[in-house]
């Protein structure tokens, strides 16, 4: 029972961490159909980010997330602005864009900050544990947990009961039709790209403290964030969630049962044997054709 | 440390062996020897200076740099300069072949002073052996080699552990949890830590390899709460070693009753998860930034006046630094028209001097070296606090985990 409890809690704690990285791409990917590969970048910057509010400001890491999702969210409106609302139509180009804003963004933070790892001081009050039905569990990762279901809930709720996203759902049916009607499609892309950029500053910011911050560091959880949001279903923003926990849970079992190695491995197998047979992935929203 | 893709470099080390016998030796026998000319001395510094290893190797190019420039300051060796050729082999093995075929070959130089990685050493190793040239090596390695062109000055398994294990078990107890990153340089430590702790009645209650670069350290923490041991043995690296700590220290384990113990957390590390990450663990290795010795503080002052005074030393730049005064050394005692790479490594051979960490020597039979163990415990500042100062200096055995082969002056032999 105590190992079960144990198991859940880290599963619900490795998935926290998924869905807070997927989140943004959901939005990007999921809504606007871009495939976004300097995703990982984003969330590097996030942490960057982070580390120089600390380092040169003196400021909290609860603070800086306001800076950082303003900040990363204006430079994610720049690239849409700039560079991918020319290429819409053209998905291929689209990802070697992106990739290649990726790259530069990379370099551009090893040539400025430096390549040496860093790190992120974690808030004093959350330094702890706390006991959950006899468990002891970090209370940092508490924090995520409730962190990124409240960031979620709120994402819903945009999406869902605003006028914001009545018009963002528009506009991705039908943009022509959307733009007959007054709704101006280049201001709803941009919005809603800087916000899937904003959320990914956001979880760079809070993974920061339990992970090392490198120039590199996107690179992998680009990969993870694209795993959870195809199997959770692309468009299916539930999906994202259950997929993110599913992994979560999957991971956080196998390895205690056997290894990481092995964990990471047949993850991925199972991925890849959902995929052959569910390529809409296990959610699916239903759009009207 | 990152010493990755040792396995697939094997292979390609295998097929260097291969074409060093295909292609006649004969060819090479007296045109092909570096020889010093001219009044100066070349010899090449290979380390990257960008790609994944870029940082640390940095530190080995500029304590290698230093070296050369304060034995140039003081008058060369014999009246002669040396001249350094540095290359960056931009952290990709197949670059530090390339490098150090040019470096040989077309510069001409009598050694070559680099690698940080197993897997670059493994890749310029056919380049050395084929044109009787010498490597200069100064990274703790997982030991099982045996070449003739290589000066081994880091520590192997044996040095890092005999006294390292013994102390962690009377200090803290039987149960050991062994994790590393999946690659050979941590099996091989772990297999010479069974080995000691089975001749002590020690427990492994759990042996773990995470992928390189894996940073989600959930389940591991989970299992080092079921198993309790009293020991974490961790040979994690890179950025893992990063994660691992700092996810350690949200689970609110404690250092005092289950420390981590490791063979490759530097004060580099150390900077990089920060100290409160840091603090309570320890690191067995032979040399440490505190040490106290006089030449200890000359190296530092030196390094921190030439590079920077924010600027850390630790125990693979501290080899970096003193094998150049070890090449010194050799070459001196040679006449100036004798100074090629096979009369360098027989000048080297039982040659002593006094390093930062105190006395070495180079070791005979497998040109590794004498070193001195150190055991140390990270403090919150970022610096370590020496706990255990080894009374005597320690011999390489690089075959320690393998009882039936030896490292000896003609090469490896079975028992």
């Amino acid at each position: 029972m105590d190992f079960l409890l144990q198991n859940v809690l880290t599963g619900l704690s490795i998935g926290s961490i998924l869905l807070l990285i997927a989140l943004g791409l959901a939005i990007i990917y999921g809504s606007m159909g871009v495939i976004n590969m300097a995703h990982g970048e984003f969330v590097m910057l996030g942490a960057y980010g982070t580390w120089a509010l600390n380092a040169f400001f003196g400021m909290g890491l609860l603070s800086s997330l306001v800076v950082v999702f303003f900040g990363v969210g204006l430079l994610g409106w720049l690239v849409e602005r700039g560079v991918i609302q020319f290429l819409y139509r053209r998905p291929l180009d689209t990802i070697l864009a992106t990739w290649g804003i990726g790259v530069m963004l990379q370099q551009i933070v090893r040539l400025t900050v430096g390549g040496e790892l860093r790190y992120v001081e974690m808030p004093h009050a959350l330094t702890g544990t706390i006991s959950i039905l006899g468990t002891e569990i970090s209370s940092y990762r508490v924090f995520v947990f409730v962190f990124v279901v409240a960031l979620f809930l709120l994402t819903w709720y945009l999406m869902n009961r605003t006028r914001f996203g009545m018009q963002l759902r528009a506009v991705v049916q039908n943009s022509e039709m959307s733009a007959c009607f007054g709704i101006d499609p280049k201001r709803i892309y941009g919005l809603t790209f800087a916000y899937g950029a904003g959320l990914a500053g956001l979880a760079g910011a809070l993974v920061a403290p339990l992970k090392s911050v490198s120039p590199e560091m996107g690179t992998s959880y680009v990969i993870d964030a694209f795993f959870v949001v195809v199997l959770g279903g692309v468009q299916s923003i539930f999906g994202t969630v259950a997929s993110a926990f599913l992994l979560g849970e999957a991971t956080g079992t196998l390895g205690f049962l056997w290894n990481d190695t092995i964990a990471k491995a047949l993850v991925l197998v199972g991925i890849i044997v959902l995929i052959r047979f569910r390529p809409q992935g296990l959610f699916v929203s239903k759009v009207r054709g | 440390m990152v010493m990755k893709r040792r396995d697939f470099i094997r292979g390609t080390a295998a097929l260097g062996a291969v074409s060093t016998i295909a292609a006649p030796q004969l060819w090479f026998k007296n045109s092909g020897l570096a020889r010093a000319q001219n009044g100066e001395i070349k010899v090449g510094v290979l380390f990257s200076l960008t790609g994944t290893t870029g940082i640390i190797e940095e530190s080995l190019n500029k304590a290698t740099i230093l070296a050369i420039e304060e034995i140039n300051a003081a008058g060369g060796i014999n009246g002669m300069q040396i001249v350094p050729v540095v290359e960056d082999p931009a952290s990709d093995p197949a670059t530090f072949a390339e490098k150090a075929r040019k470096l040989v070959m077309s510069d001409g130089c009598v050694s070559v002073f680099g690698s940080y990685t197993s897997a670059s050493r493994k890749a310029v190793l056919p380049v050395f052996e084929k044109r009787e040239n010498l490597y200069w090596y100064p990274t703790l390695y997982e030991g099982r080699e045996c070449s003739k062109n290589v000066i081994y000055t880091g520590a192997v398994p044996n040095q890092q552990q005999d006294e390292f294990i013994p102390w962690l078990v009377q200090n803290f107890g039987k149960k050991f949890f062994l994790i590393g990153s999946n690659y050979i340089y941590p099996q091989e430590e772990n297999n010479y830590c069974k080995k000691l702790l089975e001749g002590l009645g020690a427990e492994v209650v759990n042996e773990e390899y995470v992928p390189l670069g894996h940073s989600e350290f959930s389940s591991v923490i989970s299992k080092i709460k079921s198993t309790e041991p009293n020991v974490i043995f961790s040979t994690v690296v890179g950025d893992s070693v990063v994660a691992l700590h700092r996810q350690y220290l949200a689970a609110g384990l404690d250092p005092a009753k289950m420390p981590m113990a490791s063979l490759t957390t530097s004060e580099n590390e150390v900077a990089a998860m920060g100290g409160e990450a840091a603090a309570g663990h320890f690191t067995s290795a032979p040399y440490f930034m505190v040490h106290k010795s006089p030449e200890n503080e000359k190296f530092v002052s030196a390094y921190q006046a030439r590079w920077g005074a924010d600027k850390v030393t630790h125990f693979v730049s501290e080899p970096s630094y003193f094998q150049v005064y070890l090449f010194k050394q050799a070459v001196e005692k040679l006449a100036a028209s004798d100074i090629t790479p096979p009369t360098i490594r027989e000048a080297v051979k039982g040659a002593e001097m006094i390093a930062p960490q105190g006395k070495i020597r180079i070791e005979k039979d497998n040109l590794h070296t004498w070193l001195w163990p150190k055991i140390a415990v990270a403090k919150a500042d970022g610096q370590f606090e020496v706990l255990v100062d080894s009374k005597e200096w320690l011999a390489p055995d690089p075959y320690a985990a393998y009882p039936d082969q030896k490292c000896v002056e003609a090469g490896l032999t079975n028992i």
